[in-house]
């Protein structure tokens, strides 16, 4: 069944649409992560303006993310105290990055350097945490007990703050840097943030992996909101067709995926959150290095 | 006496002006519906005559144009081993949609001068002023947007597909594919001998959304921020609906 979107101006398959906001519904409620680096790329390849697939995607990925977040308040394995600082300095982050963004658009090449970003992006957290899980696995596997956590210099900062739900004692300065860091990465590459967000809060904050995706959903709805708004009010890009139609796909997956999640071990949704990363972060390096079919591309004049 | 005799010196001096076309559509306007999927306009019309009809054979053309956009065309290079964006020309007006249609192969049909005096072939209908000075074949960016278009059924050359029955009677139809814009698609008649233009006739069919294409269009242009927060409500009215229906569903 064909569906003309009023805001892309083209006509698609409602049922691919539902599908593919289905599939990455699950990926999402899986792993915490909003699914935006999936679908953005995805949308593009079904011939959706870039401009309209990136600003809707945020709107869907509001959609998913509460529907996730929902079960994972439920189950208490939300830290909303570090979702909440975490937050502060995602808020901060979007709006440096969207500044950011618009200068590199205008020195054009804004197009590379996404690409590039993401390429980068992927490829170190997906290997990082690819190596880590499987010396996880082995040493569950030989049954040697789990290391006791360290004091870093992360333990030394100050303005420490108790995170009860996650066990945690620290300074919040480590969780607002990387709440700035995912918010400007998040506004350049038109995703959430939760593929990065997520290792980041396991490897450098060290909160425990239950916890980590239930808070990542709940800070990357408030940051993609603010995403919807900003480019629905600047740009005029949400399609709210395309929106709802990935949306039913998106929260019914999002649920089943929560629970697959629950009955896979730590360092399994690790694992597989590592290969899929990479796969992506593969698909994109080969884009690059390989001669395209068209040299050619059509741009509205004045930008990408 | 003098009068009558230049009269008849000035009718039979002055171009066959007898031939006139006479032109329809099945349709002028195409609403753009959710379920769009494109539209197939019939295109009819005759030839209107006082004179018999001369020796040489009488084609036609037809061709409809949409809205014209500037557009900038980029070309890849590989630079440091990966393909990047290294050139662009801007096309200052290139129709969003372009189609045009025959009654005979090209050549019978137009001459290179009428072609570009009436801007008929899709390659005339692009407008392309100069591009910059450091881009080396200019033309093969203006190739390249007629091919990408031309893939997404938005440029169409039909040659031959206008009926055309005793130089008298003639049809023809044209696919307008689903990723249409809204506008207006000015179709044009051209009535041809010799490969020369001997008469024209020009109408519109009007593309426009409704229903609720239409609301949504203009609610996202007129008051955004009511759109956005509409369209956020719905994301977590979504959300929040599959969260219960699924925990319902397990009891």
């Amino acid at each position: 069944m064909q569906i003309y979107l009023p805001i892309a101006e083209v006509s698609v398959n409602a049922f691919l649409l539902l599908g593919l906001g289905g599939l990455v519904g699950v990926l999402s409620g899986m792993f915490g992560v909003g699914g935006g680096f999936l679908m953005t790329p995805l949308l593009f390849f079904i011939g959706i303006p870039p401009a309209v697939a990136v600003a809707t995607e945020a709107n869907q990925i509001v959609a998913s993310s509460f529907s996730g977040v929902l079960a994972h308040v439920r189950r208490r394995t939300v830290d909303f105290r570090m979702g909440t600082v975490l937050l502060i300095g995602g808020l901060i982050g979007a709006a440096l990055g969207v500044q950011l963004f618009n200068t590199l658009k205008a020195i054009g090449q804004v197009d590379l350097l996404v690409r590039l970003c993401y390429v980068v992006f992927l490829g170190v957290i997906g290997s990082l945490m690819f190596v880590e899980s499987l010396n996880a696995i082995r040493k569950t596997r030989r049954g040697a007990a789990p290391k006791r956590k360290k004091h870093t210099w992360i333990h030394a900062l100050p303005f420490k703050m108790k995170f009860r739900t996650s066990g945690l004692y620290i300074s919040v300065i480590p969780p607002v840097i990387v709440g700035v860091m995912v918010g400007v990465l998040a506004a350049i590459m038109g995703v959430g943030g939760g593929f990065i967000m997520v290792p980041a809060m396991i490897y450098l904050l060290g909160m425990p992996t239950k916890v980590v995706v239930g808070t990542s959903l709940f800070q990357i709805i408030f940051v993609t909101a603010f995403t919807t708004l900003l480019h629905a009010t600047t740009n005029f890009t949400v399609d709210m067709v395309l929106a709802v139609l990935l949306l039913v796909g998106g929260v019914i997956g999002a649920q089943v995926g929560t629970q697959i999640g629950t009955k896979l071990k730590a360092e399994q949704l690790r694992i597989l959150l590592a290969i899929m990363v990479l796969a992506v972060c593969g698909k994109l390096a080969f884009d690059l290095l390989v001669m395209p079919a068209e040299l050619y591309s059509l741009g509205a004049p004045g930008g990408h | 006496m003098l009068l009558r005799a230049i009269t008849v010196l000035l009718a039979l001096s002055a171009p066959i002006a007898a031939e006139e076309v006479v032109a329809g559509l099945s349709r002028d306007r195409i609403s753009i519906t959710t379920n769009f999927d494109g539209s197939d306009i019939l295109i009819f019309g005759a030839v209107k005559r006082e004179a018999e009809i001369p020796e040489a054979p009488l084609q036609v053309i037809v061709t409809v144009a949409g809205p014209s956009e500037p557009v900038v065309v980029r070309k890849k290079d590989r630079r440091f081993g990966i393909w990047i964006n290294v050139e662009g020309v801007e096309v200052d007006r290139a129709p969003t949609y372009y189609a045009v249609a025959t009654s005979a192969p090209w050549n019978e049909v137009l001459t290179e001068t009428e072609d570009l005096r009436h801007r008929v072939s899709v390659s005339r209908a692009i407008r392309s002023v100069g591009a910059p000075g450091d881009v080396s074949n200019p033309e093969r960016f203006t190739e390249a947007l007629i091919r990408i278009r031309e893939e997404d059924d938005l440029y169409q050359t039909n040659i031959g597909t206008v009926e055309f029955n005793q130089s008298t009677l003639f049809n023809t139809s044209i696919r307008l594919p689903a990723n249409l814009t809204e506008g207006n698609y000015t179709t044009r008649f051209f009535l041809t001998r010799n490969g020369r233009v001997i008469a024209s006739d020009e109408t519109v069919i009007f593309v426009d959304k409704v229903g609720l294409e239409r609301f949504l269009f203009d609610l996202s242009r007129q008051q955004p921020l009511i759109y956005g927060l509409m369209s956020l409500a719905i994301a977590i009215a979504a959300g929040w609906g599959a969260s219960a229906f699924f925990r319902y569903l397990r009891g």
